[in-house]
């Protein structure tokens, strides 16, 4: 489709439209992530760029006990992934095939808690989970139980976590479930297949790439959350993000944390990279 | 297993996990109706006192003020940039798209805690103050991207022959713009709007770091939390809650309305 009036000078219309978003992209991209990168090699403790760079951050790294940490953090956002694909699969082929006429308002309705602030929703696990909160304080006045809060343990971080992300799996996920079409399920049925390997050989493979990016997606956010371990876990584990922050707020000393937070930007970046690299993103967005 | 079986299951797994979904956000509504200082559930003695104490409160105003502030200016900024961006994006055939298209994602991708820090840096390192402003564009910087898809959705479903008939009959670019172009992709822009500012309103990782000595609702809520319980803040989780999903619906009313008004 080419573009009408192409003017034939100068910058084509599209790189013309794609020009402020570019720039600030730049500035607020391009430019923080280069001073992150900039302040990882200052000397530690400096508090601006004019000094010699050295590797001191980096080495200290490798010298402490910042692997656990991120050990951590890829730990619980790689359960956090299993557990989502396995939950939303289910949803997601209802939305894209069995739903109809509800899809619509059963999305809304998923939608929603993205748009409040995630700490408010992880309150609201304490108050249900917390001793004498809704759940104990259920337990208690109806059966006269009292069982251990659960709070505070690492199960349930990782129920906050998957109950944060939840929505950045189902979308993308439907949208691939949608597009496999439905005249090669029906053909491969046709054929003699099973349910199973229609799953397998057809369902699978084509909705694979909205699947990808929903793994993508939650995976990145989950190996930066902050909040959920902080909340619900009352620091009984410490992700990656906890060592960051530490780093540039009780210890003062951020070219540490730049340095930490340039070797979380690489492993995130590399998957990124290689993930997005594969897919065609016309296909993906476009087709409905 | 039967299809009806199956249909019934998946049906009923939906809805507990929607149960799942919601189930803290009643927790917080019902903590805020207690009229005790501290939340024991079942709850002897209900009450409005919080929510009349925490709307009276100056502070909260202020931080009420503040939210609107950054999600408005955050929602108008990102619409205007997002709207070409998606034409570049899905609409025009052009030399680096695919690229571009890589480079719109790659905030999305990115773990907001990181990029909160990172444009922390930034403003230090180039000598800017934080404050609601730099918290503006710590949001756009993660909005933009995501309202840029949101609208090239819309954009990818128009059909580019629709301008071309317009210049044929001899419409001038801006006419073209006006009466062809932004008609059609409408619905794309609003709902782009409604997720600019729903994100803006809700975010939290970005405005960490970025709103220097103001602060958003989010973040007042984080330090109450972790300095422990005051039923403060189950009133304000309430009204976030129920402010997104009331201009949700609101807003999904509306389109319904446009829709059948068309048909």
């Amino acid at each position: 489709m080419a573009a009408p009036h192409e003017t034939g000078k100068g910058l084509s219309q599209g790189a013309r439209n794609a020009l402020p978003l570019m720039l600030f992209m730049i500035i607020g991209f391009a430019a923080p992530l280069l001073t992150v990168i900039a302040y990882s090699f200052m000397p530690p403790r400096s508090f601006g760029l004019t000094r010699a760079p050295t590797l001191d951050n980096y080495a200290d790294i490798f010298a402490s006990n910042s692997y656990i940490s991120f050990g951590w953090s890829m730990l619980f956002a790689a359960l956090t992934v299993a557990l989502l694909a396995l939950i939303c699969y289910p949803i997601a082929y209802g939305m894209a095939r069995l739903f109809g006429r509800w899809s619509p308002i059963l999305t809304l309705l998923f939608t929603i808690p993205l748009f409040v602030s995630e700490n408010v929703r992880l309150y609201g696990w304490i108050l249900f989970l917390i001793k004498n909160g809704v759940l104990l304080g259920t337990l208690k006045s109806w059966f006269g139980i009292e069982p251990e809060s659960i709070l505070f343990t690492p199960g349930v971080v990782l129920l906050g976590m998957v109950y944060v992300y939840l929505p950045f799996m189902l979308f993308p996920m439907t949208l691939g479930v949608s597009m496999v079409p439905n005249e090669t399920r029906e053909a491969a049925r046709d054929l003699g297949a099973s349910r199973w390997q229609v799953f397998r050989e057809v369902e699978l493979p084509l909705s694979m790439p909205g699947i990808m990016i929903g793994l993508l997606l939650t995976f990145v956010l989950a190996v930066g959350a902050i909040a959920e371990a902080k909340v619900l876990g009352g620091q009984t584990i410490i992700p990656i993000t906890h060592d960051i922050e530490i780093a540039f707020t009780y210890a003062q000393n951020w070219p540490l944390g730049a340095a930490l937070a340039v070797l979380l930007m690489i492993v995130v970046g590399t998957l990124v990279m290689l993930v997005l690299k594969r897919f065609d993103l016309d296909a993906i967005l476009g087709k409905r | 297993m039967t299809d009806r079986g199956r249909r019934a299951l998946i049906w009923a797994w939906t809805l507990a996990v929607l149960v799942f979904l919601y189930l803290p956000a009643l927790c917080i509504l019902l903590a805020s109706l207690t009229a005790s200082r501290y939340f024991l559930f079942p709850i002897q003695k209900w009450g409005l006192d919080w929510w009349r104490k925490t709307f009276e409160s100056l502070e909260i105003r202020q931080l009420f003020a503040n939210s609107i502030t950054i999600a408005f200016c955050v929602m108008v900024v990102a619409v205007v940039i997002a709207f070409f961006g998606a034409l570049a994006f899905a609409r025009y055939n052009w030399k680096g798209r695919t690229v571009f298209q890589k480079i719109v994602l790659l905030p999305i991708f990115f773990p907001q805690s990181v990029l909160g820090l990172a444009l922390l840096l930034w403003f230090n390192a180039i000598g800017i103050q934080t404050s609601w402003m730099t918290a503006i564009f710590a949001h756009l910087v993660w909005i933009i991207p995501v309202v840029t898809l949101v609208i090239s959705i819309q954009v990818y479903s128009f059909d580019p022959a629709l301008e071309e008939a317009a210049f044929d009959l001899g419409a001038s670019r801006w006419q073209v713009f006006r009466e062809v172009t932004l008609p059609v992709l409408l619905p794309g822009i609003v709902s782009g709007a409604f997720f600019a500012f729903l994100l803006s309103w809700g975010n939290f990782p970005l405005s960490l770091f970025t709103t220097g000595a103001d602060a958003t609702i989010p973040k007042y809520l984080y330090a109450k939390m972790v300095a422990g319980y005051t039923p403060g803040v189950p009133v304000l989780g309430t009204v976030s809650t129920f402010g997104a999903a009331l201009l949700l619906l609101g807003g999904y009313w509306l389109v319904t309305l446009r829709r059948r008004a068309q048909s």
